[in-house]
């Protein structure tokens, strides 16, 4: 027995039977960078039978440290990551029906991207995409697997299973900051354990077994672990999840406004009106990775990759140098998750 | 005092002795952290719960990265 998928067939609780529902998946991940190159590969290898990558950003030489798809050729020539990707993945396995789309996610296109999808897997660098996601999970009825690093720590936890809580229930309110790889920094190692996680519950869930629902954490570094059953934090006012949902990350006004600023060059980014800004806490972060930091009772300024970037205290953010907004809100993810 | 911390042996400095005060001492009370003391969750707004000798105490802060 020497065909393709005959280790994975082997071990009794996928088998053929599930081996063939694995085959039958049509996945979708957000974000191609360092958890969606791992989590691409791992299901591509695994014969899921359509796989959907979407992502907003080119390569640069900071992603081949930890995102395992890409060459030193694909930096060079400058391609997005999911055309790179689909590159690397068709090398791998060329029966995999591999879709890409180099498009941003937002309120706009997030249900339609979801639709008809048997899954999501969570591979994207900040918190609002995330509950954009988990709305468009919820209101499809569409599990999420969700997954975030950074350093050497990660967690996972899947939602849409059971009576368990979404991410609107665990997190409430929009954090003022999160750490991310750019501020942070992060160690490949952690990668390959969150998207472990993420896939084996995927594996797990296409052939019908029952999916571990804990929310998890790791350290690699201290060796710290955690698996809290969070059960009890499920709302039953939840506008994401519960029985009189609104989905409001779904709606234009929840998610961060763009404004390319007319003969200026310049993007203004507008916060999501339920994020608090903390100007001292984000200066603290991005301190490490900026020049000309200034931080003061009203705003924080800072050069960052070319550009000069200005939080306001009302939640307005200036991306100068740039007309682009997809890529301002790229520079905003990084800086602030 | 000593807890378990995230499945590690870990020692409290002598002012910590709530959840509140943890957080704080672990430079996680700005972030969103699920809080569990014991098996037991502990909500928001109930983080003076006291931590004593031997608990084990269970935190996830959430980040960002991907």
């Amino acid at each position: 027995m020497n065909s393709r998928y005959s280790r994975q067939e082997l071990f009794k609780l996928i088998g053929e039977k599930g081996q063939k529902k694995i085959c039958q998946a049509h996945v979708l991940i957000i974000g191609a960078g360092a958890l969606g190159s791992a989590s691409a590969e791992m299901l591509v290898r695994a014969g899921v039978g359509k796989l959907t990558i979407v992502d907003r950003d080119i390569l640069d030489w900071s992603n081949l440290q930890r995102q395992q798809l890409y060459t030193e050729k694909d930096v060079i020539d400058q391609l997005p990551k999911a055309v790179a990707a689909k590159k690397r993945l068709y090398e791998i396995n060329s029966t995999v029906d591999i879709e890409t789309i180099v498009a941003d996610v937002t309120a706009e296109n997030a249900e339609e991207l979801v639709s008809g999808k048997t899954l999501i897997v969570d591979a994207t660098d900040n918190i609002e995409t995330r509950l954009l996601m988990n709305d468009a999970s919820r209101k499809l009825g569409i599990p999420f697997f969700m997954g975030a690093v950074v350093a050497s720590y990660g967690l996972t936890y899947p939602i849409g299973l059971g009576e368990l809580p979404c991410l609107h229930c665990l997190l409430d309110t929009l954090p003022p900051q999160t750490l991310t790889c750019d501020t942070a920094g992060v160690i490949s190692p952690i990668i390959q354990v969150v998207a472990a996680h993420q896939v084996a519950n995927v594996f797990k869930y296409l052939v019908g077994e029952e999916v571990d629902s804990k929310l998890k954490s790791f350290d690699l570094w201290t060796g710290e672990q955690a698996a809290i059953d969070v059960t009890p934090l499920r709302r039953s006012d939840c506008p994401s999840c519960s029985k009189d949902a609104s989905y409001p990350f779904l709606s234009k006004e929840s998610q961060t406004r763009t404004a390319v600023l007319c003969g200026r060059d310049t993007v203004q980014l507008t916060l999501p009106p339920d994020r608090e800004v903390e100007l001292r806490q984000f200066a603290e972060a991005i301190h490490p990775i900026v020049t000309g930091l200034i931080c003061n009772m009203h705003l924080v300024a800072c050069n960052f990759n070319g550009h000069r970037i200005v939080l306001f205290r009302d939640g307005r953010m200036l991306i100068h140098g740039t007309k682009d907004v997809v890529k301002a809100k790229m520079i905003a993810s990084k800086l602030m998750g | 005092m000593s807890i378990t911390l995230n499945g590690k042996a870990y020692k409290l400095p002598e002012d910590v002795s709530t959840v509140q005060q943890l957080l704080e001492h672990l430079e996680l009370s700005k972030r969103i952290v699920i809080v569990e003391v014991n098996k037991e969750i502990v909500q928001k707004d109930q983080y003076d719960h006291p931590i004593r000798e031997r608990d084990q105490v269970e935190m996830i802060h959430f980040v960002g990265g991907g």
